[in-house]
């Protein structure tokens, strides 16, 4: 016998459920509730309940489709219902009732060109955004110098360690290998036009300059850049941030200032220790590859490099630091409710400050070519 | 009532590094009452609720579910079990990226075959259940108010029609008034819907309004257990403390005044 039967009697339908009327048999039910609404249009119905042996909330939904979408205006009578089940039924029927249907969801055939709009409009907003986390975090600096007691010094300390001293290891192998892997290409490919030796230049003038500032700080971007704009989203997510502000205290300055301002004494130390470990790196690989002794290398660097090369690279550095920090730190105040705002806002956080020292890094190269440096 | 409890702990024994929480604590809980577990702050209620539903390993001793041992079911039959109960976590533990209805609808997507339709419509249905408009169906978790949380909390947890489910201070945060609604609902689910409640609760309101029986957790043991008239008669310290203590005076009082 089929869960649901219907037979017509005059001008009304009598329609005889019987089985168990839950979830499971949900996918199987419903058609056959689907069905029984189309034959009943414009009639009136009668249900025989006494043969259902179980119902749960799923049931009683059918149930209640089956009621209200048959004939409106005309009441569906129910009879045999067993006791227990009335209680639901009944609950549902008065939910059912009061539910508004969902609005239909909006759907839009410019959908491409309305998302290119939202994201030029973003773009526009995330520069007045960066310009303004840029004026807040020098106005907290400014004041913080008249008042030199605000300054955190523990706090700063306590960043410095984090995102200078515990960097160390990892920079010191990424540009290690860098500077190794630079060595051997130019080794390999000036080889062929007997200028082997000149890998010593490329590797000290490229890794000076360019490399190592970039390696860098492309790692502190995503090491400690995500890590601050993780740790603030977090903070704005529990209300702590609000906290701050109730007590009178300026999040910008206690939380944001501390953290920029070791990013920017972080990152050209960290810059000065990947060079060397990069140059280290060229040269071990100049030795066991080239063939090149030691004391020649270290010869031919001298020649090759000046400190304007050094100062080009670590000029930059501060710079780096300052677009990382400010993108991470606003970022994480960009933070909204949810884990996955988090998540999102993190990734923005590394791949914007990853794109924005890159831009940077051009920039600077053509200032410098037009200074002649 | 039912001879075989739903819940069944023997000797249950859990502790973390050097500290024993629960001591050699036992407790049924029988199919269809609403059961509400009292006990100090960091006194081992939770720990209690979190050993039940498999989120904390115990060191000793036995729980059964539905009558299933927890330690000897397979996997499959453990996951069957999970179906059959619902759990309300003291925050709500919604999903955050998950608006409310996407939130009810969850557990029925993962486990139930339903159109797209049906699970729309039960979803609105659970949430009306537990008073929160279709308008509000759309908010996102971080949106929603204290009270709101609580009850889209609940519908998720009611989801998938449980036996059973696990109240951990629904009524914490709460006003009064709020809290009474929520006992109201609660009450009136157990009764449609034919659940068996497990709750943890400091909320003497609820204890006397809803619960047909109390445990009291004191030291790693159940102390007393039994309606409220037994609890009320137990002279332990700690229980008479509780529930004759200045704060509670009020609330027994009125009571006396209604029962006699």
């Amino acid at each position: 016998m089929q869960p649901l039967e219907s037979a017509a009697s005059g001008r009304d339908l009598d329609i005889t459920l019987s089985g168990s009327w839950t979830a499971p048999h949900a996918r199987v039910l419903e058609p056959l509730v689907e069905a029984a609404v189309r034959e009943a249009r414009g009639r009136g119905v009668r249900l025989d309940m006494h043969a259902v042996t179980e119902i749960d909330t799923f049931g009683a939904c059918l149930l209640e489709r089956l009621a209200r979408g048959s004939s409106p205006g005309i009441e569906t009578q129910a009879f045999g219902v067993p006791e227990r089940m009335r209680g639901l039924l009944a609950e549902v029927g008065r939910v059912g009732r009061e539910a508004q249907p969902l609005p239909p969801k909006k759907k839009s055939s410019f959908a491409g060109i309305e998302s290119i709009g939202r994201a030029t409009v973003d773009a526009g907003r995330d520069l007045v955004v960066f310009v303004e986390m840029l004026g807040e975090l020098s106005d907290a600096l400014l004041r913080v110098l008249r008042d030199p007691r605000r300054l955190r010094p523990i706090s700063i300390v306590y960043q410095l360690d984090r995102v200078g001293l515990q960097a160390i290891p990892i920079i010191f192998l990424i540009t290690f290998l860098i500077g190794g892997i630079i060595s051997q290409q130019g080794i390999f490919h000036f080889r062929r036009f007997g200028a082997g030796d000149y890998a010593v230049d490329l590797v000290g003038i490229l890794v000076l300059r360019e490399i190592g500032v970039l390696i860098v700080a492309i790692m502190v971007a995503g090491r400690s850049g995500s890590s601050y704009t993780a740790e603030l989203g977090s903070m704005k997510m529990r209300e702590e941030i609000d906290a701050l502000y109730t007590m009178g205290l300026d999040p910008v300055e206690v939380l944001l200032l501390p953290r920029v301002v070791a990013l920017i004494c972080a990152l050209p130390a960290l810059t000065f220790f990947g060079s060397i470990s990069a140059l280290f790196g060229g040269g071990l690989v100049e030795w066991l590859y080239g063939g090149m002794s030691p004391a020649i290398y270290v010869e031919r660097l001298k020649d090759a490099v000046s400190v304007t090369h050094f100062e080009v690279g670590i000029i930059k550095a501060p710079f780096m630091a300052l677009v990382i920090g400010i993108v991470a730190c606003s970022e994480g105040l960009r933070v909204k409710g949810s884990a996955e705002s988090l998540g999102l806002q993190t990734t923005t956080s590394v791949v914007k400050s990853i794109f924005l020292v890159v831009v940077l890094d051009g920039l600077f190269a053509m200032f410098f070519a037009g200074i002649g440096m | 009532m039912n001879a075989e409890p739903l819940i069944s702990v023997r000797d249950l024994v859990v502790g973390f590094a050097d500290q024993i929480v629960l001591d050699h604590l036992s407790l049924d809980v029988h199919r269809g009452e609403i059961l509400g577990l009292v006990g100090a702050s960091g006194g081992g209620k939770s720990v209690l609720l979190r050993s039940i539903i498999g989120l904390l390993a115990k060191q000793d001793g036995k729980i059964s579910l539905f009558s299933i041992d927890r330690d000897t079911a397979t996997q499959e039959t453990t996951r069957s079990i999970e179906r059959r109960w619902g759990v309300l976590f003291q925050q709500g533990a919604l999903f955050s990226s998950l608006n409310t209805r996407q939130n009810v609808e969850f557990p029925m997507r993962e486990y139930l075959r339903l159109s797209e339709k049906l699970r729309e419509e039960v979803a609105l249905i659970k949430l009306g259940m537990v008073g929160i408009s279709s308008e509000d169906t759309g908010k996102f978790p971080a949106e929603l108010s204290g009270g709101m949380t609580k009850r889209a909390a609940l519908a998720r947890a009611l989801a998938l029609d449980p036996e059973l489910v696990f109240l951990d201070e629904p009524t914490s945060g709460l006003d009064p008034i709020a809290a009474g609604d929520f006992d109201a609902l609660i009450q009136t689910l157990q009764q449609t819907l034919g659940l068996t409640v497990f709750m943890v609760t400091h909320d003497l309101d609820s204890l006397y309004a809803v619960c047909d029986r109390i445990a009291v957790l004191v030291g790693g043991k159940i102390i007393v257990q039994g309606p409220i008239e037994t609890i009320l008669a137990c002279e332990h310290p700690w229980v008479k403390a509780y529930f004759r203590g200045k704060r509670t005076r009020e609330t027994t009082r009125t009571l006396g005044q209604t029962t006699h």
